[in-house]
Order: C-alpha cells, then sequence, then structure tokens
C-alpha cells in the first residue's frame, strides 16, 4: 500500500535528506558531500577531545538520544501495521467478505498515533539539538577567543591572521554543521538500520535476504561514484581557486590593467582558465549527480525483487500481502542511510580535521599569568633603563647584544633607519610584547617583568602609524584609551589632539560611527582620533610612530602640533622620519638590518661618519641646502 | 533573471533534451506502481505466476530504461549549467575589462569580484537544480495527479486538502525563517569584523590594556550570533516533521476512503496501494518545487547583480578614425579642462589649463582632495573629460586610440599594484617583448637591482598575489621599473615614493632624472621637497588651479604655495 518514503528515492534530484536542521549561512563555505574531506592526523583523540564539549549538555543530549530512537521506532512500526490493514483489505476483498471495519479503525488509529508520536519526537530531536549545537559551538568560539587574548605576540607575528581567522569561523563553522547534521543523522541512521532489520527478520527471514542483497550493491555504487567524482571536484576546486584569484587580481589592479594594455591578454589567460574549470566543473557535477540515480535505481530492482518474489510467497501462502507492502517499504527506508554514508563520514572527517586545527591552537603555549605588584606607579617618573639587554626573535639569532641605554625623565629617544630595519622591536620590548632573552628594562627602578604585563602597558601610551580603529563611534574610540573617562575628559583629549574641530564638523559629532577599517575619515583624521586616544591615557611615557605616509598639509600641521602637544613633559620614544625630532632628540638610536647599530647624540653620529651621518646627508641633503 | 536567460540560447537543444528525457523518465517511474498493482490486481488474485514474472520484466526494463534517461539528464544538464555559468562569466569579465575607472567606481572593485564570482556560482547552481528539479517536479506532480484522478478520482478529492496544507506549511515557516536568516548573516558578519579587529589591532589593544573590554565585545556579539542561531534552527526544526505528518496523515485517509470503497466493492486492493504511491510523489514534488521557488529568490538577487553590470556599457569610445600626431611627441596640453565623478556636485577639477613639455618635469602640488590623482587619472583617460581639451602630441585624447595613447604613457599610480608572476613577469607587464637587459636596466634605475638580485632566483622570483611576499618599498619600485621599462614618452607618478626611505628616494630620483632627460615627467607630491626643482610647479587647491611657476616665482606669488612652505619648514628651517 503506501511507499511514504518512496519519492525521496525515486527522485534523483533529490538532495540525501539531512534530518538535521537546515544550513547554517556561514562565512565559509561548507564541505561538500562530494568533496574528499581533509584528513585528521589523530581521529580518536581529537574526538574524544571534541566529546568532551557536549558533556555540560550530557543530559538534553541523552534527551536527544531518547527522542531519535523513539522517532525511529514508530517510525520503523508504522509499515508493518500499514500492512496489517492491506493485508485484512486484501483477504477481505479475495475471500469475498464484507471489510473488517473495526480492525481497521484499530489499526488507523495506531497509525494516527505512531505518526503523530513519530513526528513530535522527530520535531523535539531536532529543536533540542538545535540548542545543544549551538550553545556548544559559542562556548567554543569563546574559549578560542579567550585564548585568542592569552597567547604571546609572538604567535600573532608568525601566523597569518587569515589563517587565525578562518580557524576561529570556518572551522568553528564546520564543527557546527557536523553536530547539527551529522550528529543526528548517525543515530537516526543507526536505529533506523537496526530496527528495520529486526523487523524484517521477524515478517520474514527469507525475503530479508533479498532485500539485504541490495545493501552492498548501494554501497558499491556509492564507492564507485564517489571515486570518480572526488578528483573532478578537487580540480574543479583547484580553477575556482585559480579563476577566482585571476578575477581578483585583473580587477583589483584595473588602472594598472588599463595603463598597460592588458585587457586582451587577460582575457585570454581568464579564457584558459575558464574552459578549464569547465571541463572539471560538468563532470564533477555530472558524476556526483550519478549517485542518486543510480542508488535509485538499485533501489527499484530491489522494489522489483521484492515484489516478484513477494508475490510468489503470497501465492505460496508463506506471507501475506501486506508484509510484502511492508517490505517494500522497509527495503526504501533501509537504503537511505547507506546513500548518506558517504557524506556523513566526509562530514565528520571535516569536522574533526577542523576541531584538530582549532585543539592546536587551543594548545599553544600562553603567556604566564602574572600577579600585579605591590607598587604605587603613581609614583614613577619615567626614567628608562635598558641594562645589558639581549633579545632575538628567533633562539639562535640575536638583534640586540648587551644593549645599555639610559634616559632621564622628559627626554627623547629618536629612532631611526631604513624601512625594514625593525625598529618596531624596541617598541615590542618597552611594551613587553616580547619578553628580554637576557637583562633587564627598568622604569625608575621598577624592572618591567617585576609588574604584571598590565601594570607595565598602563604605563605606556603608543601613536603608531598604522592606525587602528575599531567599529564604534569616534566617542568610544577616544575613550578606548582609559577606562571609565568621563565625557569632559573625552572632549579635552579630542581638543588637546586638535581633532575637536574636525569631530564637530561630523552630522553626528562623536556620535559619527566609524565604519570598517574607519574608511568614513580621512587617514589624517585617524591619526588625530589615535593621538587623542593616547593624550586621554595619560601615560609617563609615550611611544611615537612618525608619519611618513601622504596625509594633507593642514591635518599635518594638526597633527604635528598634536604630537608636540603629547610629548611636552614625557619620556619619549619616537621612530622618526622627521630632521627636527631627530636633531632634537636627546638620543638617537640607529637601526639596521634589525640590529642597532649605532647611538648617541645627533652631534656625536655625525663626527662618526657612520651609517647615520651617511643617511643624514642622502636624506636630508636638500633640505639642507635649501634653507 | 529572464534576462540573463538570453545566455541558455545556444544550449537549447540540450534543454529540450532534458526536458524529453525528464519526461520519459517519470512517465517510466510512474509506470512502477501501476505494474506493481497489476502484480497484485491479476498475478497474485489469479494466482497466476508466468504473468507476475512477465510484469517483473517489465519494471526491470522499466528501472533500467528510466536509470539511462536520468543518467542522460544529468550528463546535459550538468553540460548545460557548467556551459552557461562558463558563457556568463566570461562575457562579464571581458566586460569589466572593457570599462573606464568611471565604471569600476561605480559598481566597486569588490562587488565586482563577487559578482563574476559567487553571484554566478549561485546561478550556477540554481539553474542545475531547476534542471534537475523544476523539470521533474512538475512533470511528477501533473502525471501523478493525472494518474491518481484516472483511477480513482473521488479519492483524489483527498489532495484538496492535503496539498494547500503542505504549501501553506512550506511558505509560513520559510517567511518566518528566512529573515532570520539575513539576521543571522548580519550577525556573522558581526563576529567577523570583531574578531579581525581585535587581530589587526592586537598592539593596541594590549597596549592600552582593553582586552577585557574586547572581550565583552566579542561575547556580545558571540551570544546574539548563538541566540539568532537557536531560533533559526528552531523554526527549521518544525519543517521536516510537519511535512511527514502531512503526507502520512492523508496515507491514514486514504487508506480508510480506500477501505470504504473497496467494501462497496468499487476499488481494487492494488489500486490503492498505487494510489498511495501515487500520493507520495505528487506530495513529494509538491515540497521539491516549494524549496525550489524558495532558492530562486537567492539567485534571484544574484542575477540582477550580474546583470547589471552587463548593461552598464562604457561611454568612452574609441575613434573611428584616429588622428596622426602633430606636435612633438610628449607634450601634454589642458585646455579649459573640467571633470566631475559620476553624480558628484562639485567638479574634481575644474578649468584646468597648462601644458607639460618633453624634457621638463611638471610638478603638482596640493592638499588631500584637492584632485591631483584626478587631474593625472585624465591623460590616460580614464576618465573622459566633462568640459575642455587634452591634447597629447598635438592630437585629443579623444581622437587618438586609447590603446595607442596608453602606450606613450608610463603611469606609476600611488599605491603599487603587482600581479602573481615573476619579477620579470611582472617588469614585463610595461613592455611584453622586453629583453632580459632591458628589464635589468630598468630594475637598476627603480633601485630594485639590489634586493632582487638578493633573491635566490633573481628576477625569476616569484610575486604572490598582490605582492604578499614584497615589502610596501620594494612594491613601489616593481612598479616604477615597470613604467621605466616601456621608455615612454610620458612619465606619470602619482605620489609614487612614499614607500621609500629617504636614501632610496633620493638615489632613485637621480637615476630617473638621468633616464628621463627626452621625456615629459609629470609628478604628483604632498611635499615641497620633492617638488622643489620642477620646471613647473602647479598648485592645486579644491580643483582649481592656485598658482604656476616654478618654486621661487611661487613662493613670491602664490599664498596657497607660501602656505604649504611654511607648514612644512617647521621641521626644516633649523637645517
Amino acid at each position: 500500500m503506501t511507499e511514504q518514503k518512496e519519492n525521496q528515492h525515486n527522485t534523483p534530484s533529490s538532495k540525501p535528506r539531512r534530518s538535521g536542521p537546515g544550513p547554517m549561512p556561514g562565512p565559509g563555505p561548507g564541505p561538500s558531500p562530494m568533496m574528499p574531506g581533509e584528513k585528521p592526523k589523530e581521529f580518536k583523540k581529537t574526538l574524544i577531545r571534541l566529546t568532551k564539549y557536549l558533556k555540560p549538555r550530557k543530559i538534553q543530549l541523552i534527551f536527544v538520544l531518547i527522542a531519535a530512537v523513539f522517532a525511529t521506532l514508530f517510525n520503523v512500526i508504522s509499515p508493518k501495521v500499514l500492512g496489517d490493514a492491506t493485508t485484512s483489505l486484501f483477504n477481505s476483498f479475495t475471500e469475498g467478505t464484507a471489510v473488517d471495519f473495526r480492525y481497521i479503525v484499530q489499526l488507523v488509529l495506531i497509525l494516527f498515533g505512531l505518526y503523530s508520536l513519530s513526528s513530535l519526537f522527530a520535531f523535539l530531536q531536532q529543536y533540542i539539538m538545535a540548542g545543544i549545537s549551538q550553545w556548544t559551538i559559542a562556548e567554543m568560539r569563546e574559549e578560542v577567543n579567550e585564548k585568542l587574548t592569552r597567547l604571546p605576540l609572538r604567535y600573532f607575528d608568525k601566523q597569518q591572521h587569515g589563517d587565525i581567522l578562518s580557524r576561529a569561523v570556518n572551522d568553528i563553522d564546520n564543527i557546527n554543521n557536523s553536530l547539527q547534521q551529522a550528529l543526528t543523522q548517525v543515530i537516526t541512521s543507526v536505529i533506523t538500520v537496526i530496527g528495520i532489520l529486526i523487523m524484517m527478520l521477524i515478517i520474514n527471514p527469507l525475503l530479508t535476504l533479498v532485500v539485504v542483497i541490495t545493501i552492498p550493491l548501494s554501497l558499491i555504487v556509492v564507492r564507485i561514484v564517489t571515486s570518480f567524482s572526488q578528483s573532478h571536484f578537487m580540480k574543479q576546486q583547484h580553477e575556482l581557486g585559480q579563476i577566482n584569484g585571476h578575477v581578483e587580481e585583473m580587477f583589483t589592479g584595473h588602472q594598472v590593467v588599463k595603463a598597460y594594455g592588458h585587457e586582451e591578454k587577460a582575457v585570454a589567460q581568464f579564457d584558459e582558465i575558464n574552459d578549464r574549470l569547465y571541463q572539471a566543473g560538468w563532470k564533477a557535477q555530472f558524476f556526483s549527480g550519478l549517485m542518486m540515480p543510480l542508488i535509485m535505481f538499485v533501489n527499484n530492482l530491489g522494489y522489483v525483487f521484492v515484489s516478484i518474489v513477494g508475490g510468489i510467497f503470497v501465492m505460496n501462502g508463506t506471507i501475506r500481502i501486506g508484509d510484502v507492502q511492508a517490505f517494500i517499504q522497509y527495503s526504501r527506508q533501509i537504503s537511505q542511510p547507506m546513500a548518506q554514508i558517504a557524506s556523513i563520514a566526509n562530514m565528520i572527517q571535516t569536522a574533526i580535521a577542523s576541531a584538530e586545527r582549532i585543539f592546536t591552537l587551543l594548545d599553544e603555549a600562553e603567556e604566564t599569568p602574572e600577579q600585579p605588584a605591590n607598587i604605587d606607579l603613581e609614583q614613577l617618573r619615567g626614567e628608562v633603563t635598558f641594562e645589558n639587554i639581549h633579545f632575538g626573535y628567533e633562539k639562535d639569532q640575536p638583534i640586540i647584544e648587551e644593549m645599555d641605554i639610559e634616559v632621564a625623565e622628559g627626554q627623547t629617544v629618536a629612532i631611526v633607519g631604513p624601512t625594514g630595519a625593525g625598529k618596531t622591536t624596541l617598541i615590542n620590548l618597552l611594551m613587553r610584547f616580547y619578553e628580554l632573552d637576557k637583562g633587564s628594562i627598568k622604569i625608575d627602578d621598577v624592572v618591567l617583568t617585576d609588574i604584571s604585563r598590565e601594570e607595565a602597558r598602563s604605563m605606556f601610551a603608543m601613536v603608531l602609524q598604522d592606525t587602528w580603529l575599531f567599529n564604534g563611534t569616534i566617542r568610544e574610540n577616544i575613550a578606548y584609551g582609559r577606562e571609565g573617562a568621563t565625557e569632559t575628559e573625552i572632549v579635552q583629549a579630542a581638543k588637546s589632539a586638535y581633532a575637536d574641530d574636525f569631530i564637530r564638523t561630523l552630522p553626528d559629532g562623536y556620535d559619527t560611527v566609524l565604519g570598517e577599517d574607519a574608511s568614513n575619515i580621512s587617514q589624517g583624521q585617524r591619526q588625530l582620533l589615535t593621538i587623542a586616544r593616547a593624550i586621554l591615557s595619560n601615560p609617563k611615557i609615550l611611544i611615537l610612530d612618525e608619519a611618513t605616509s601622504s596625509v594633507d598639509t593642514r591635518t599635518e600641521m594638526n597633527i604635528q602640533k598634536a604630537m608636540n602637544q603629547l610629548m611636552a613633559g614625557h619620556t619619549c620614544f619616537v621612530i622618526a622620519h622627521r630632521l627636527s625630532t631627530i636633531r632634537d632628540a636627546d638620543l638617537i638610536l640607529v637601526m639596521n638590518h634589525g640590529r642597532i647599530i649605532e647611538q648617541g647624540t645627533h652631534e656625536e653620529l655625525l663626527e662618526k661618519h657612520g651609517f647615520y651621518a651617511d643617511l643624514y646627508y642622502s636624506q636630508f641633503s636638500e633640505a639642507i641646502t635649501a634653507s | 533573471m529572464l534576462t540573463i536567460m538570453k545566455f541558455l540560447k545556444p544550449y537549447r537543444w540540450q534543454i529540450v533534451f532534458i526536458i524529453l528525457f525528464t519526461l520519459g523518465g517519470t512517465t517510466l517511474e510512474l509506470l512502477l506502481p501501476t505494474l506493481m498493482a497489476e502484480v497484485v490486481d491479476v498475478g497474485i488474485v489469479n494466482s497466476d505466476l508466468p504473468y507476475i514474472l512477465q510484469t517483473g520484466g517489465w519494471m526491470i526494463a522499466c528501472a533500467v530504461l528510466a536509470v539511462i534517461f536520468t543518467v542522460a539528464v544529468m550528463f546535459f544538464s550538468s553540460k548545460t549549467a557548467l556551459g552557461f555559468s562558463k558563457d556568463v562569466r566570461r562575457s562579464l569579465f571581458t566586460k569589466v575589462e572593457s570599462f573606464s575607472l568611471q565604471e569600476v567606481e561605480k559598481v566597486g572593485t569588490a562587488s565586482l569580484i563577487t559578482r563574476t564570482t559567487n553571484d554566478i556560482k549561485q546561478v550556477q547552481d540554481v539553474l542545475n537544480m531547476i534542471f534537475n528539479m523544476m523539470t521533474r517536479a512538475p512533470l511528477m506532480l501533473l502525471g501523478g495527479i493525472i494518474l491518481a484522478v484516472m483511477r480513482e478520482p473521488s479519492l483524489s478529492l483527498i489532495f484538496l486538502a492535503s496539498l494547500p496544507a503542505l504549501a501553506l506549511t512550506i511558505i509560513l515557516i520559510s517567511r518566518k525563517a528566512i529573515p532570520l536568516f539575513k539576521v543571522l548573516q548580519k550577525k556573522t558578519d558581526r563576529l567577523n569584523l570583531i574578531l579581525r579587529e581585535t587581530l589587526t589591532g592586537i598592539r593596541v589593544v594590549r597596549g592600552f590594556n582593553r582586552v577585557e573590554y574586547e572581550k565583552k565585545r566579542f561575547n556580545e556579539a558571540n551570544e546574539q550570533f548563538r541566540d539568532t542561531g537557536i531560533k533559526v534552527n528552531r523554526i527549521i526544526a518544525f519543517v521536516f516533521p510537519l511535512m511527514m505528518l502531512i503526507m502520512n496523515f492523508t496515507n491514514i485517509a486514504i487508506v480508510w476512503l480506500g477501505a470504504v470503497r473497496i467494501d462497496n466493492g468499487v476499488m481494487q486492493v492494488g489500486n490503492l496501494m498505487a494510489f498511495l504511491q501515487y500520493a507520495a510523489m505528487i506530495l513529494m514534488s509538491l515540497v521539491m518545487l516549494s524549496m525550489a521557488f524558495i532558492m530562486i529568490p537567492r539567485a534571484q538577487a544574484s542575477a540582477v547583480r550580474i546583470n547589471e553590470v552587463l548593461q552598464l556599457s562604457p561611454d568612452m569610445k574609441n575613434p573611428d578614425e584616429p588622428e596622426t600626431e602633430i606636435a612633438a611627441a610628449g607634450t601634454v596640453a589642458f585646455q579649459n579642462v573640467t571633470f566631475r565623478y559620476n553624480g558628484a556636485e562639485k567638479a574634481a577639477v575644474e578649468n584646468i589649463s597648462f601644458k607639460a613639455e618633453a624634457g621638463k618635469t611638471t610638478a603638482i602640488i596640493g592638499s588631500t582632495g584637492s584632485g591631483k590623482t584626478t587631474l593625472i587619472q585624465l591623460i590616460p583617460r580614464f576618465y573622459d573629460v566633462e568640459s575642455g581639451s587634452i591634447a597629447v602630441d598635438g592630437v585629443d585624447i579623444r581622437k587618438m586610440s586609447v590603446k595607442h595613447l596608453r602606450g606613450k604613457i608610463g603611469y606609476v599610480p600611488q599605491r603599487a599594484v603587482l600581479f602573481s608572476g615573476t619579477i620579470a613577469e611582472n617588469v614585463r607587464f610595461g613592455k611584453e617583448d622586453a629583453t632580459d637587459q632591458e628589464v635589468a636596466a630598468a630594475l637598476e634605475t627603480a633601485q630594485a637591482i639590489d634586493f632582487v638580485t638578493e633573491k635566490e632566483q633573481g628576477t625569476s622570483t616569484a610575486v604572490s598575489q598582490g605582492g604578499g611576499n614584497l615589502s610596501g618599498g620594494q612594491k613601489q619600485r616593481l612598479s616604477i621599473a615597470r613604467a621605466l621599462v616601456r621608455k615612454p614618452d610620458i612619465y606619470i607618478f602619482d605620489d609614487s615614493f612614499s614607500a621609500l626611505d629617504y636614501k632610496t628616494d633620493a638615489k632613485l630620483r637621480k637615476a630617473l632624472k638621468e633616464q628621463t632627460k627626452k621625456a615629459t615627467f609629470i609628478i604628483v607630491a604632498q611635499r615641497v621637497n620633492t617638488v622643489r626643482d620642477a620646471d613647473q610647479i602647479i598648485v592645486l587647491n579644491e580643483g582649481k588651479i592656485a598658482g604656476i611657476g616654478t618654486h621661487q616665482e611661487l613662493l613670491e606669488s602664490c599664498t596657497i604655495y607660501q602656505e604649504i612652505v611654511s607648514s612644512q619648514r617647521t621641521e626644516e628651517e633649523s637645517a
């Protein structure tokens, strides 16, 4: 009689059913069922660790499990009940007796209950699972984020940002998909297969054999199709990457492509990749599309065999007609989990590989937590002493050896050198973004490592060329300098930074929301805001990176004035580009190839006739002769 | 969506085949339950073994034929869908390559990239689905209904209740879920934004001890994401159980009413069994159809975005009969040039007239937003002037072939753009057939030879996409070398030395001076130092010329220039 699920298989186009909730629109593409998943290195270990994240929701998970068992169980029983109804009808039909309505009503009521309960439990299972997976994933995401806050700067400098982002976003998303879909699917599939096998064996062991024969056939089909399509999918993925890369490059470089008349060549190159993409693409699509029709075919064969063999058995009287009907349904239902094996296995594999990457990140060595020292930092004046410091980014490549520097309160240290000379190294050491290999840095008499990192950093403020601002209002961005700053303090800081004027010309004033990368204000204005932020933080010591990039002259005058204001009365470390800053500095550190190669005052260094003198004359010769 | 479908025209025969084969496959599949009903009603009832075997043989034949048809459908549909997207992608790319900067800016580079990649993929996926599902589902629906009505017209009335119920369920749920999906996407973006911000600003975050603040910001976004995610997935949790419920209840109704009819002797059991299968087919087809209709709007949006680009026609035309040059090579003359960006109220540059000659240096100075870059971008005809004219070598550039015009110019943009390939290939971008010596010479003048030879593979060193493996200064020098290798009549430098340190900058400018003796040299600069020695300096202020002359002349006559000089002097006066 009924074939309630028939069409799911008879229709090649229908995607394998996902018993879990629908797709999550995430930033990264989810794993395609046909794509070979990345192989995790330690499957078992990672899996065990991953299950630990589900522990807090153990009870809900048990509920899901129970709901899944019930939903499947009722689903598995109903064909047999329908079959009984058919048998009863058939018997009264062949025997010419009246239909046994009392029995039919009974069966219909049972069916009514079974279907309702099955749907109810299926719903509950998914409903609860939605909460479980989202909570688990949110917790994991938070853990990753917390971890990031404890990792040393070294990690971020070595690792590409894109890579870290992809772990925190795509990889977690993969696990999410797998939790939401694969987990419930695995449970349902296992119960379905076992339940159906039991039901079939109870009804008729011989007919069961007919159905079971088609199972390995389905598996073989899955195997063959997957092996064909995978290589094409991989090729397609590769060409897709190529073409996207080409498009991105040509479009972002449009101006240059135009200026140098490269349009035709760009198109020719595009055509080549596009054709390769087409070749790989249609084959991938075709072969993967074969999966469903072929499984459906195997299914249909089973259907026909069951019909014929069942028909013969009915004639022999060894089986009832309704049982044949039930068998047809069972043969459909049992093949469904089979067809999904490949995609579920793939999804799990991808999730485990993702989990592995996340766990590697979670296992990275952290900065050791430090307790705040019992020292009143407010009393410090801002003398900075470097005592015999040694440092290298790599253990075997020291770039600073035995360096001693003494900077008195209020003095300015200029750091000069060609681009890429490693001028940020000193910032890294002062702010304790990196730790020294040997020696110590002292503020007055306090060794930086004797106080906590947070305390050490609270004594500094930096204004970097890379004007980092975040997506928030201007007020929030300035207030970033110090927690709990009042409105008056914020405005005062903006005024001192010569930023108040331009802020007031903006339609929303201090409430203007800075867009992504703060692209709605100019580079110079961004710089002014970072200065205001630094002023607000009221530091003992300043770290400045003078701008070389092009900002218009008036803003630049403001920046200069603001910087001077900021520097007055503070101990300053300046990555200097301006002649005046360099000449007026109390100490100049000359850097090249990552090392400090000379140090002294302007006059002392000129007398040395070394690198600095060379640099100075070549850089500023025009300026010198001009005035 | 419809306009983009014209790209399907070359595939019309394939589409005809797809429909025909789908029709064949569907018919055969609909036959299976019918044959099974015969097995029951004729074979089993009459205990006719040969009949059962014979019908079984037909069933197998049907199954085999059906799978052949379906494979054929797969073959044609994947070729058509992928071929379609290949064609659309190509015409989109070719179109964009024909755009001037004006059109590119109108749409935005990032958006153009998405349109050429993701949007096309979206349309392709939906098209593929249409071929496989949208041809099949309606046929199945229609065939199922016809067969059901033919067998049991009165029993078919059940569908009048269950079909609308099913459709309504799907519509109601998707109405609720789709807007939430959009919200969810926004929350994802927010989460990514915060994460990216904390990564790029890690020194600032830690420097100001705002780790806790960032954590709070992240956790807030994370919780919002989680809550929306739960909401969405809980709504989706209704879909499948509800669908199953409606379908199963339909089955119960059929069995019950069927029993009554069998009791009345107007219906056979086999027919009831077949009818149940038709019911399943009809309802599943409806589910698929509604899914398809939910997916189409997604592609619709993509199709609209693609079309927008395809329908944008570059308003810059090449002249039919290019005129030949009359003045000396390298002469650039602006005559009352005014230009405004699309839709801008204020002109970007207004009433500009000047002449740049071969062997001379023309410098353009002014604050940000004064129109310097716009001005020089008019020379290679990246934009067309609104009024006035620009003549190169005595010919209005609109009367010259664009290719010929640009061939005369070595343009170095403000931001160095490199392409993936080797260093040599990047330099040869300027002149395809440049010899190794020419490449080396260009690199030497651009002060790039040192860092290039320091690399293990020299000029064969690979440059990654966007030049990611080179420093800013190195990229800039390579982009200068690319201009130099052409040995053009006109050099245009748009503030092209900003990433260089002073020493390299000075050396480079010295070498350039020697190399470009005969060429016209137009530079945009911010610093007075850079322009001091130019033969003529053009001072731009808010798009207008505030003064033209040498350094000395301008010092005496031009107030804006004086202002610029004095603002920069604070640092130099002591020197």
